[in-house]
């Protein structure tokens, strides 16, 4: 399992999740989901210490985090 | 694997309407962390509001009333009054509760009725299309202010948690921010707080939460954050304007 | 019932409601009716209920919808102006299916208008008075122990057909002291109903107070639905009383204090030899149309009496469908007609009309 588990079907694409992520592990998935938004994505999982800030600031519940 | 985040489970796994990146979903979403957190969602009543929140009652896993515009406290007070152990909030924007709904809010801080107000301040009317609120900041431009809000016409804008806090039976006012993770960290407390002060029967309590409203600002999700930082907080300042202890802090 | 004491009819329609089970009153100060919200201050907390004196008309009606949305049985009174300011909750209660007592004891009007009675808000209480499409229960007394039967049984019937129901009275109902008896016993608790938000307890699915119908189909369905239960309410809740009316030639038609009047110009009329009768409607909303109908068959003219410029007046017609002419006698501003104007003005008809 990810450390960041990214509901992908829900994400709107605002970005708020990448801009707040404090060390850059996400980004903005260049598909498509089924509301025609380019879904959040953890990128760089190595990178991800698993603050849960993504999970918090995402408006839309779309985030869930884990520590290995 | 140890869960760090979950989703608050008095949130129904669904979509909402609200435009991406909208900070109703963050404060939604602390709402239902709080009702999580004190195991109060078997008696929680919501009353949802008009505007850009009135379909919160589908994403909040309680019962719920919709009030008309600007009337949540006065149903509230109506709900408060015939069941005693029912924990009560509303969610109301600034165009609910800061202007059509001024006399309501005031009376029931008055009469200390023990039930939270979230209110959200996003500085504009977000359903009706972006009109300007009580709350719009001087030189904003809104679709009824299309020079910016003009001082000498309409005012300057509303400030309701100072205003409020100077009620005596306003037991807990806060105003919080929505705009990094460490203000949300921060609102979500005073909103737990909030719900606290009720459960103890403490009265009245408000958290004013400033927000934003992308799609009517015309701005990214995160440029809207920004503009709330650089914008707002300054005429809305942060901090607790009155607490049950009696204290104050702000900034 | 226990014996009968002297009461102001705003005081009775006041204990006849917390004898139905009333335990929350919601209001805000107006004449010719605080006999109401200062009584339910005193009595309701006796009864382990609450009174709440609002900041406005507006807002109490809406404390009305809350509570009344927690299944309890609820109240508000006002007169006129504050009625008028209740419109829009009126329309949220209705929309949300939510049922309570609405009392409005008349005043003159429009605009702050008079203090002095008045029965000038029959259309704002048949007609909707707010938006939207669906009607309230309107009852029109004419006596106070009407008004307190009716009131007994107000609850009962808003949660059959879960619409508000109005005590549609006027500032002489109000004010006049007259004997009353009420049931020694109060109605008893009731289970709160399979509607009521009251928290989703021992894990039942949350529930929902609204009135919003966002798609045209849904909203549809629910108007008809709600028409269907008005429908339901006229077929089996219309009331009216009939005096004299079996061989009357010609039948007046009055409601509230006007018909106690005109029970005082068809005796002066009678006694001058003139066949004259008088149809009552109880339910003014629903109205007896059918009723009505018959009765103005076998007359040879109707007049209406009402203390307005032509209300009544319009259901009068709509019933008497042009089987017999229709005539008016109003008065206005706060005026009550005297029995022999009435049966002046009648006589008059008689000449042109019956004779
Ligand atoms: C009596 C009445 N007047 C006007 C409206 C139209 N209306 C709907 S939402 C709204 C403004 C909502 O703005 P706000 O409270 O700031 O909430 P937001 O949409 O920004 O979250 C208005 C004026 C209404 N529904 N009812
Ligand atoms: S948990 Fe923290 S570090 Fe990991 S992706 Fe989310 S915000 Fe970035
Ligand atoms: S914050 Fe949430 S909705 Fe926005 S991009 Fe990230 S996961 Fe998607
Ligand atoms: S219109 Fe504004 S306040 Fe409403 S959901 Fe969209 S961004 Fe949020």
């Amino acid at each position: 399992m990810k450390k960041v588990v990214v509901n992908e079907a829900k994400c709107k694409g605002c970005g708020v999740c990448v801009n707040f992520c404090p060390k850059s592990a996400l980004a903005m998935a260049d598909r498509i989901n089924s509301k025609g938004y380019h879904p959040a994505e953890l990128a760089n999982e190595a990178a991800c210490i698993s603050c849960g800030i993504c999970g918090r600031v995402c408006p839309d519940a779309v985030i869930e985090v884990f520590k290995p | 694997m140890k869960q760090v985040y979950s989703v608050p489970k008095s949130l129904r796994p669904v979509s909402t309407h609200y435009c991406p990146g909208c900070t109703h979903g963050i404060i939604h979403k602390l709402v239902a962390e709080t009702i999580d957190e004190l195991g109060v969602r078997d008696r929680a009543i919501g009353v949802a509001s008009v505007g850009c929140s009135v379909f919160s009652y589908d994403y909040f896993d309680c019962d719920f009333q919709q009030a008309a515009h600007g009337r949540a406290p006065a149903v509230a007070t109506g709900i408060r009054r015939t069941v005693p152990d029912a924990v009560v909030f509303t969610y109301q924007g600034d165009g609910d509760l800061a202007s059509i709904g001024t006399a309501e809010i005031v009376h029931a801080a008055m009469r200390s009725e023990n039930i939270t107000v979230v209110f959200v301040n996003n500085a504009i009317y977000g359903m009706t299309g972006g009109q300007m609120a009580p709350t719009t900041m001087v030189g904003q431009r809104t679709t009824t202010s299309p020079e910016g809000r003009i001082k000498g016409l309409a005012g300057e804008p509303i400030r309701v948690s100072e205003m409020l806090a100077t009620i005596p039976g306003a037991t807990y006012v806060a105003r919080v921010s929505t705009t990094s993770p460490a203000h949300i960290a921060k609102a979500k407390r005073a909103i737990k707080k909030a719900f606290e002060v009720q459960l103890a029967g403490g009265g009245f309590s408000l958290v004013e939460c400033l927000s934003t409203c992308p799609t009517n600002w015309g701005m990214s999700p995160v440029e809207a954050m920004e503009w709330v930082d650089k914008n707002m907080i300054p005429y809305y300042p942060l901090g607790e304007f009155r607490t049950p202890e009696g204290g104050q802090t702000n900034g | 019932m226990a014996g009968r004491k002297l009461f102001k009819g705003n005081e009775a329609v006041a204990e006849a409601a917390v004898r139905a089970g009333c335990r929350y009153f919601f209001g805000y100060p107006i004449t010719p009716q605080n006999e109401i919200p200062e009584y339910m201050s005193r009595r309701l907390p006796e009864v382990g209920g609450a009174f709440v004196q609002a900041e406005s008309e507006v807002a109490a009606i809406n404390m009305v919808y809350g509570a009344a949305g927690t299944g309890a049985r609820v109240m508000t009174s006002s007169s006129s102006p504050g009625i008028s300011l209740k419109q829009e909750g009126i329309s949220y209660i209705a929309g949300a299916d939510l049922p309570c007592l609405i009392v409005n004891m008349v005043r003159g009007g429009p605009g702050l208008g008079g203090i002095a009675p008045a029965q000038s808000d029959y259309f704002q209480a048949t007609r909707g008075g707010g938006h939207g499409d669906y009607h309230l229960i309107v009852y029109a007394p004419a006596s106070v122990q009407e008004m307190v039967d009716l009131t007994l049984g107000a609850y009962d019937v808003a949660e059959r057909y879960r619409m508000p129901v109005m005590i549609l009275g006027d500032g002489v109902l109000g004010q006049m002291m007259e004997p009353v008896s009420f049931p020694d016993q109060m109605a008893p608790d009731r289970p709160a109903p399979e509607w009521a938000t009251r928290g989703a307890r021992d894990g039942r699915t949350p529930r929902l107070i609204n009135s919003i119908y966002l798609k045209p189909e849904e909203l549809y369905k629910h108007n008809l639905d709600m028409a269907e239960r008005f429908e339901k309410a006229s077929a089996n809740e219309v009331r009216y009383e009939e005096v004299l009316a079996d061989d009357a030639e010609l039948l007046l038609v009055a409601y509230g204090t006007t018909s106690r009047v005109c029970r005082a110009a068809i005796e002066k009329l009678r006694e001058r030899g003139i066949k004259a009768g008088l149809f009552r409607p109880i339910t003014v909303s629903p109205f007896p149309y059918d009723a009505l109908s018959k009765r103005a068959k076998s007359a040879k003219a109707v007049l209406t009496v009402e203390m307005s410029m032509g209300q009544l007046v319009d259901d009068v017609k709509i019933a008497v469908a042009g089987a017999a002419p229709v005539h008016f006698f109003g008065t206005t501003g706060g005026v009550i007609p005297k029995a022999s104007d009435i049966a002046e003005y009648a006589a008059g008809i008689v000449g042109e009309e019956v004779r």
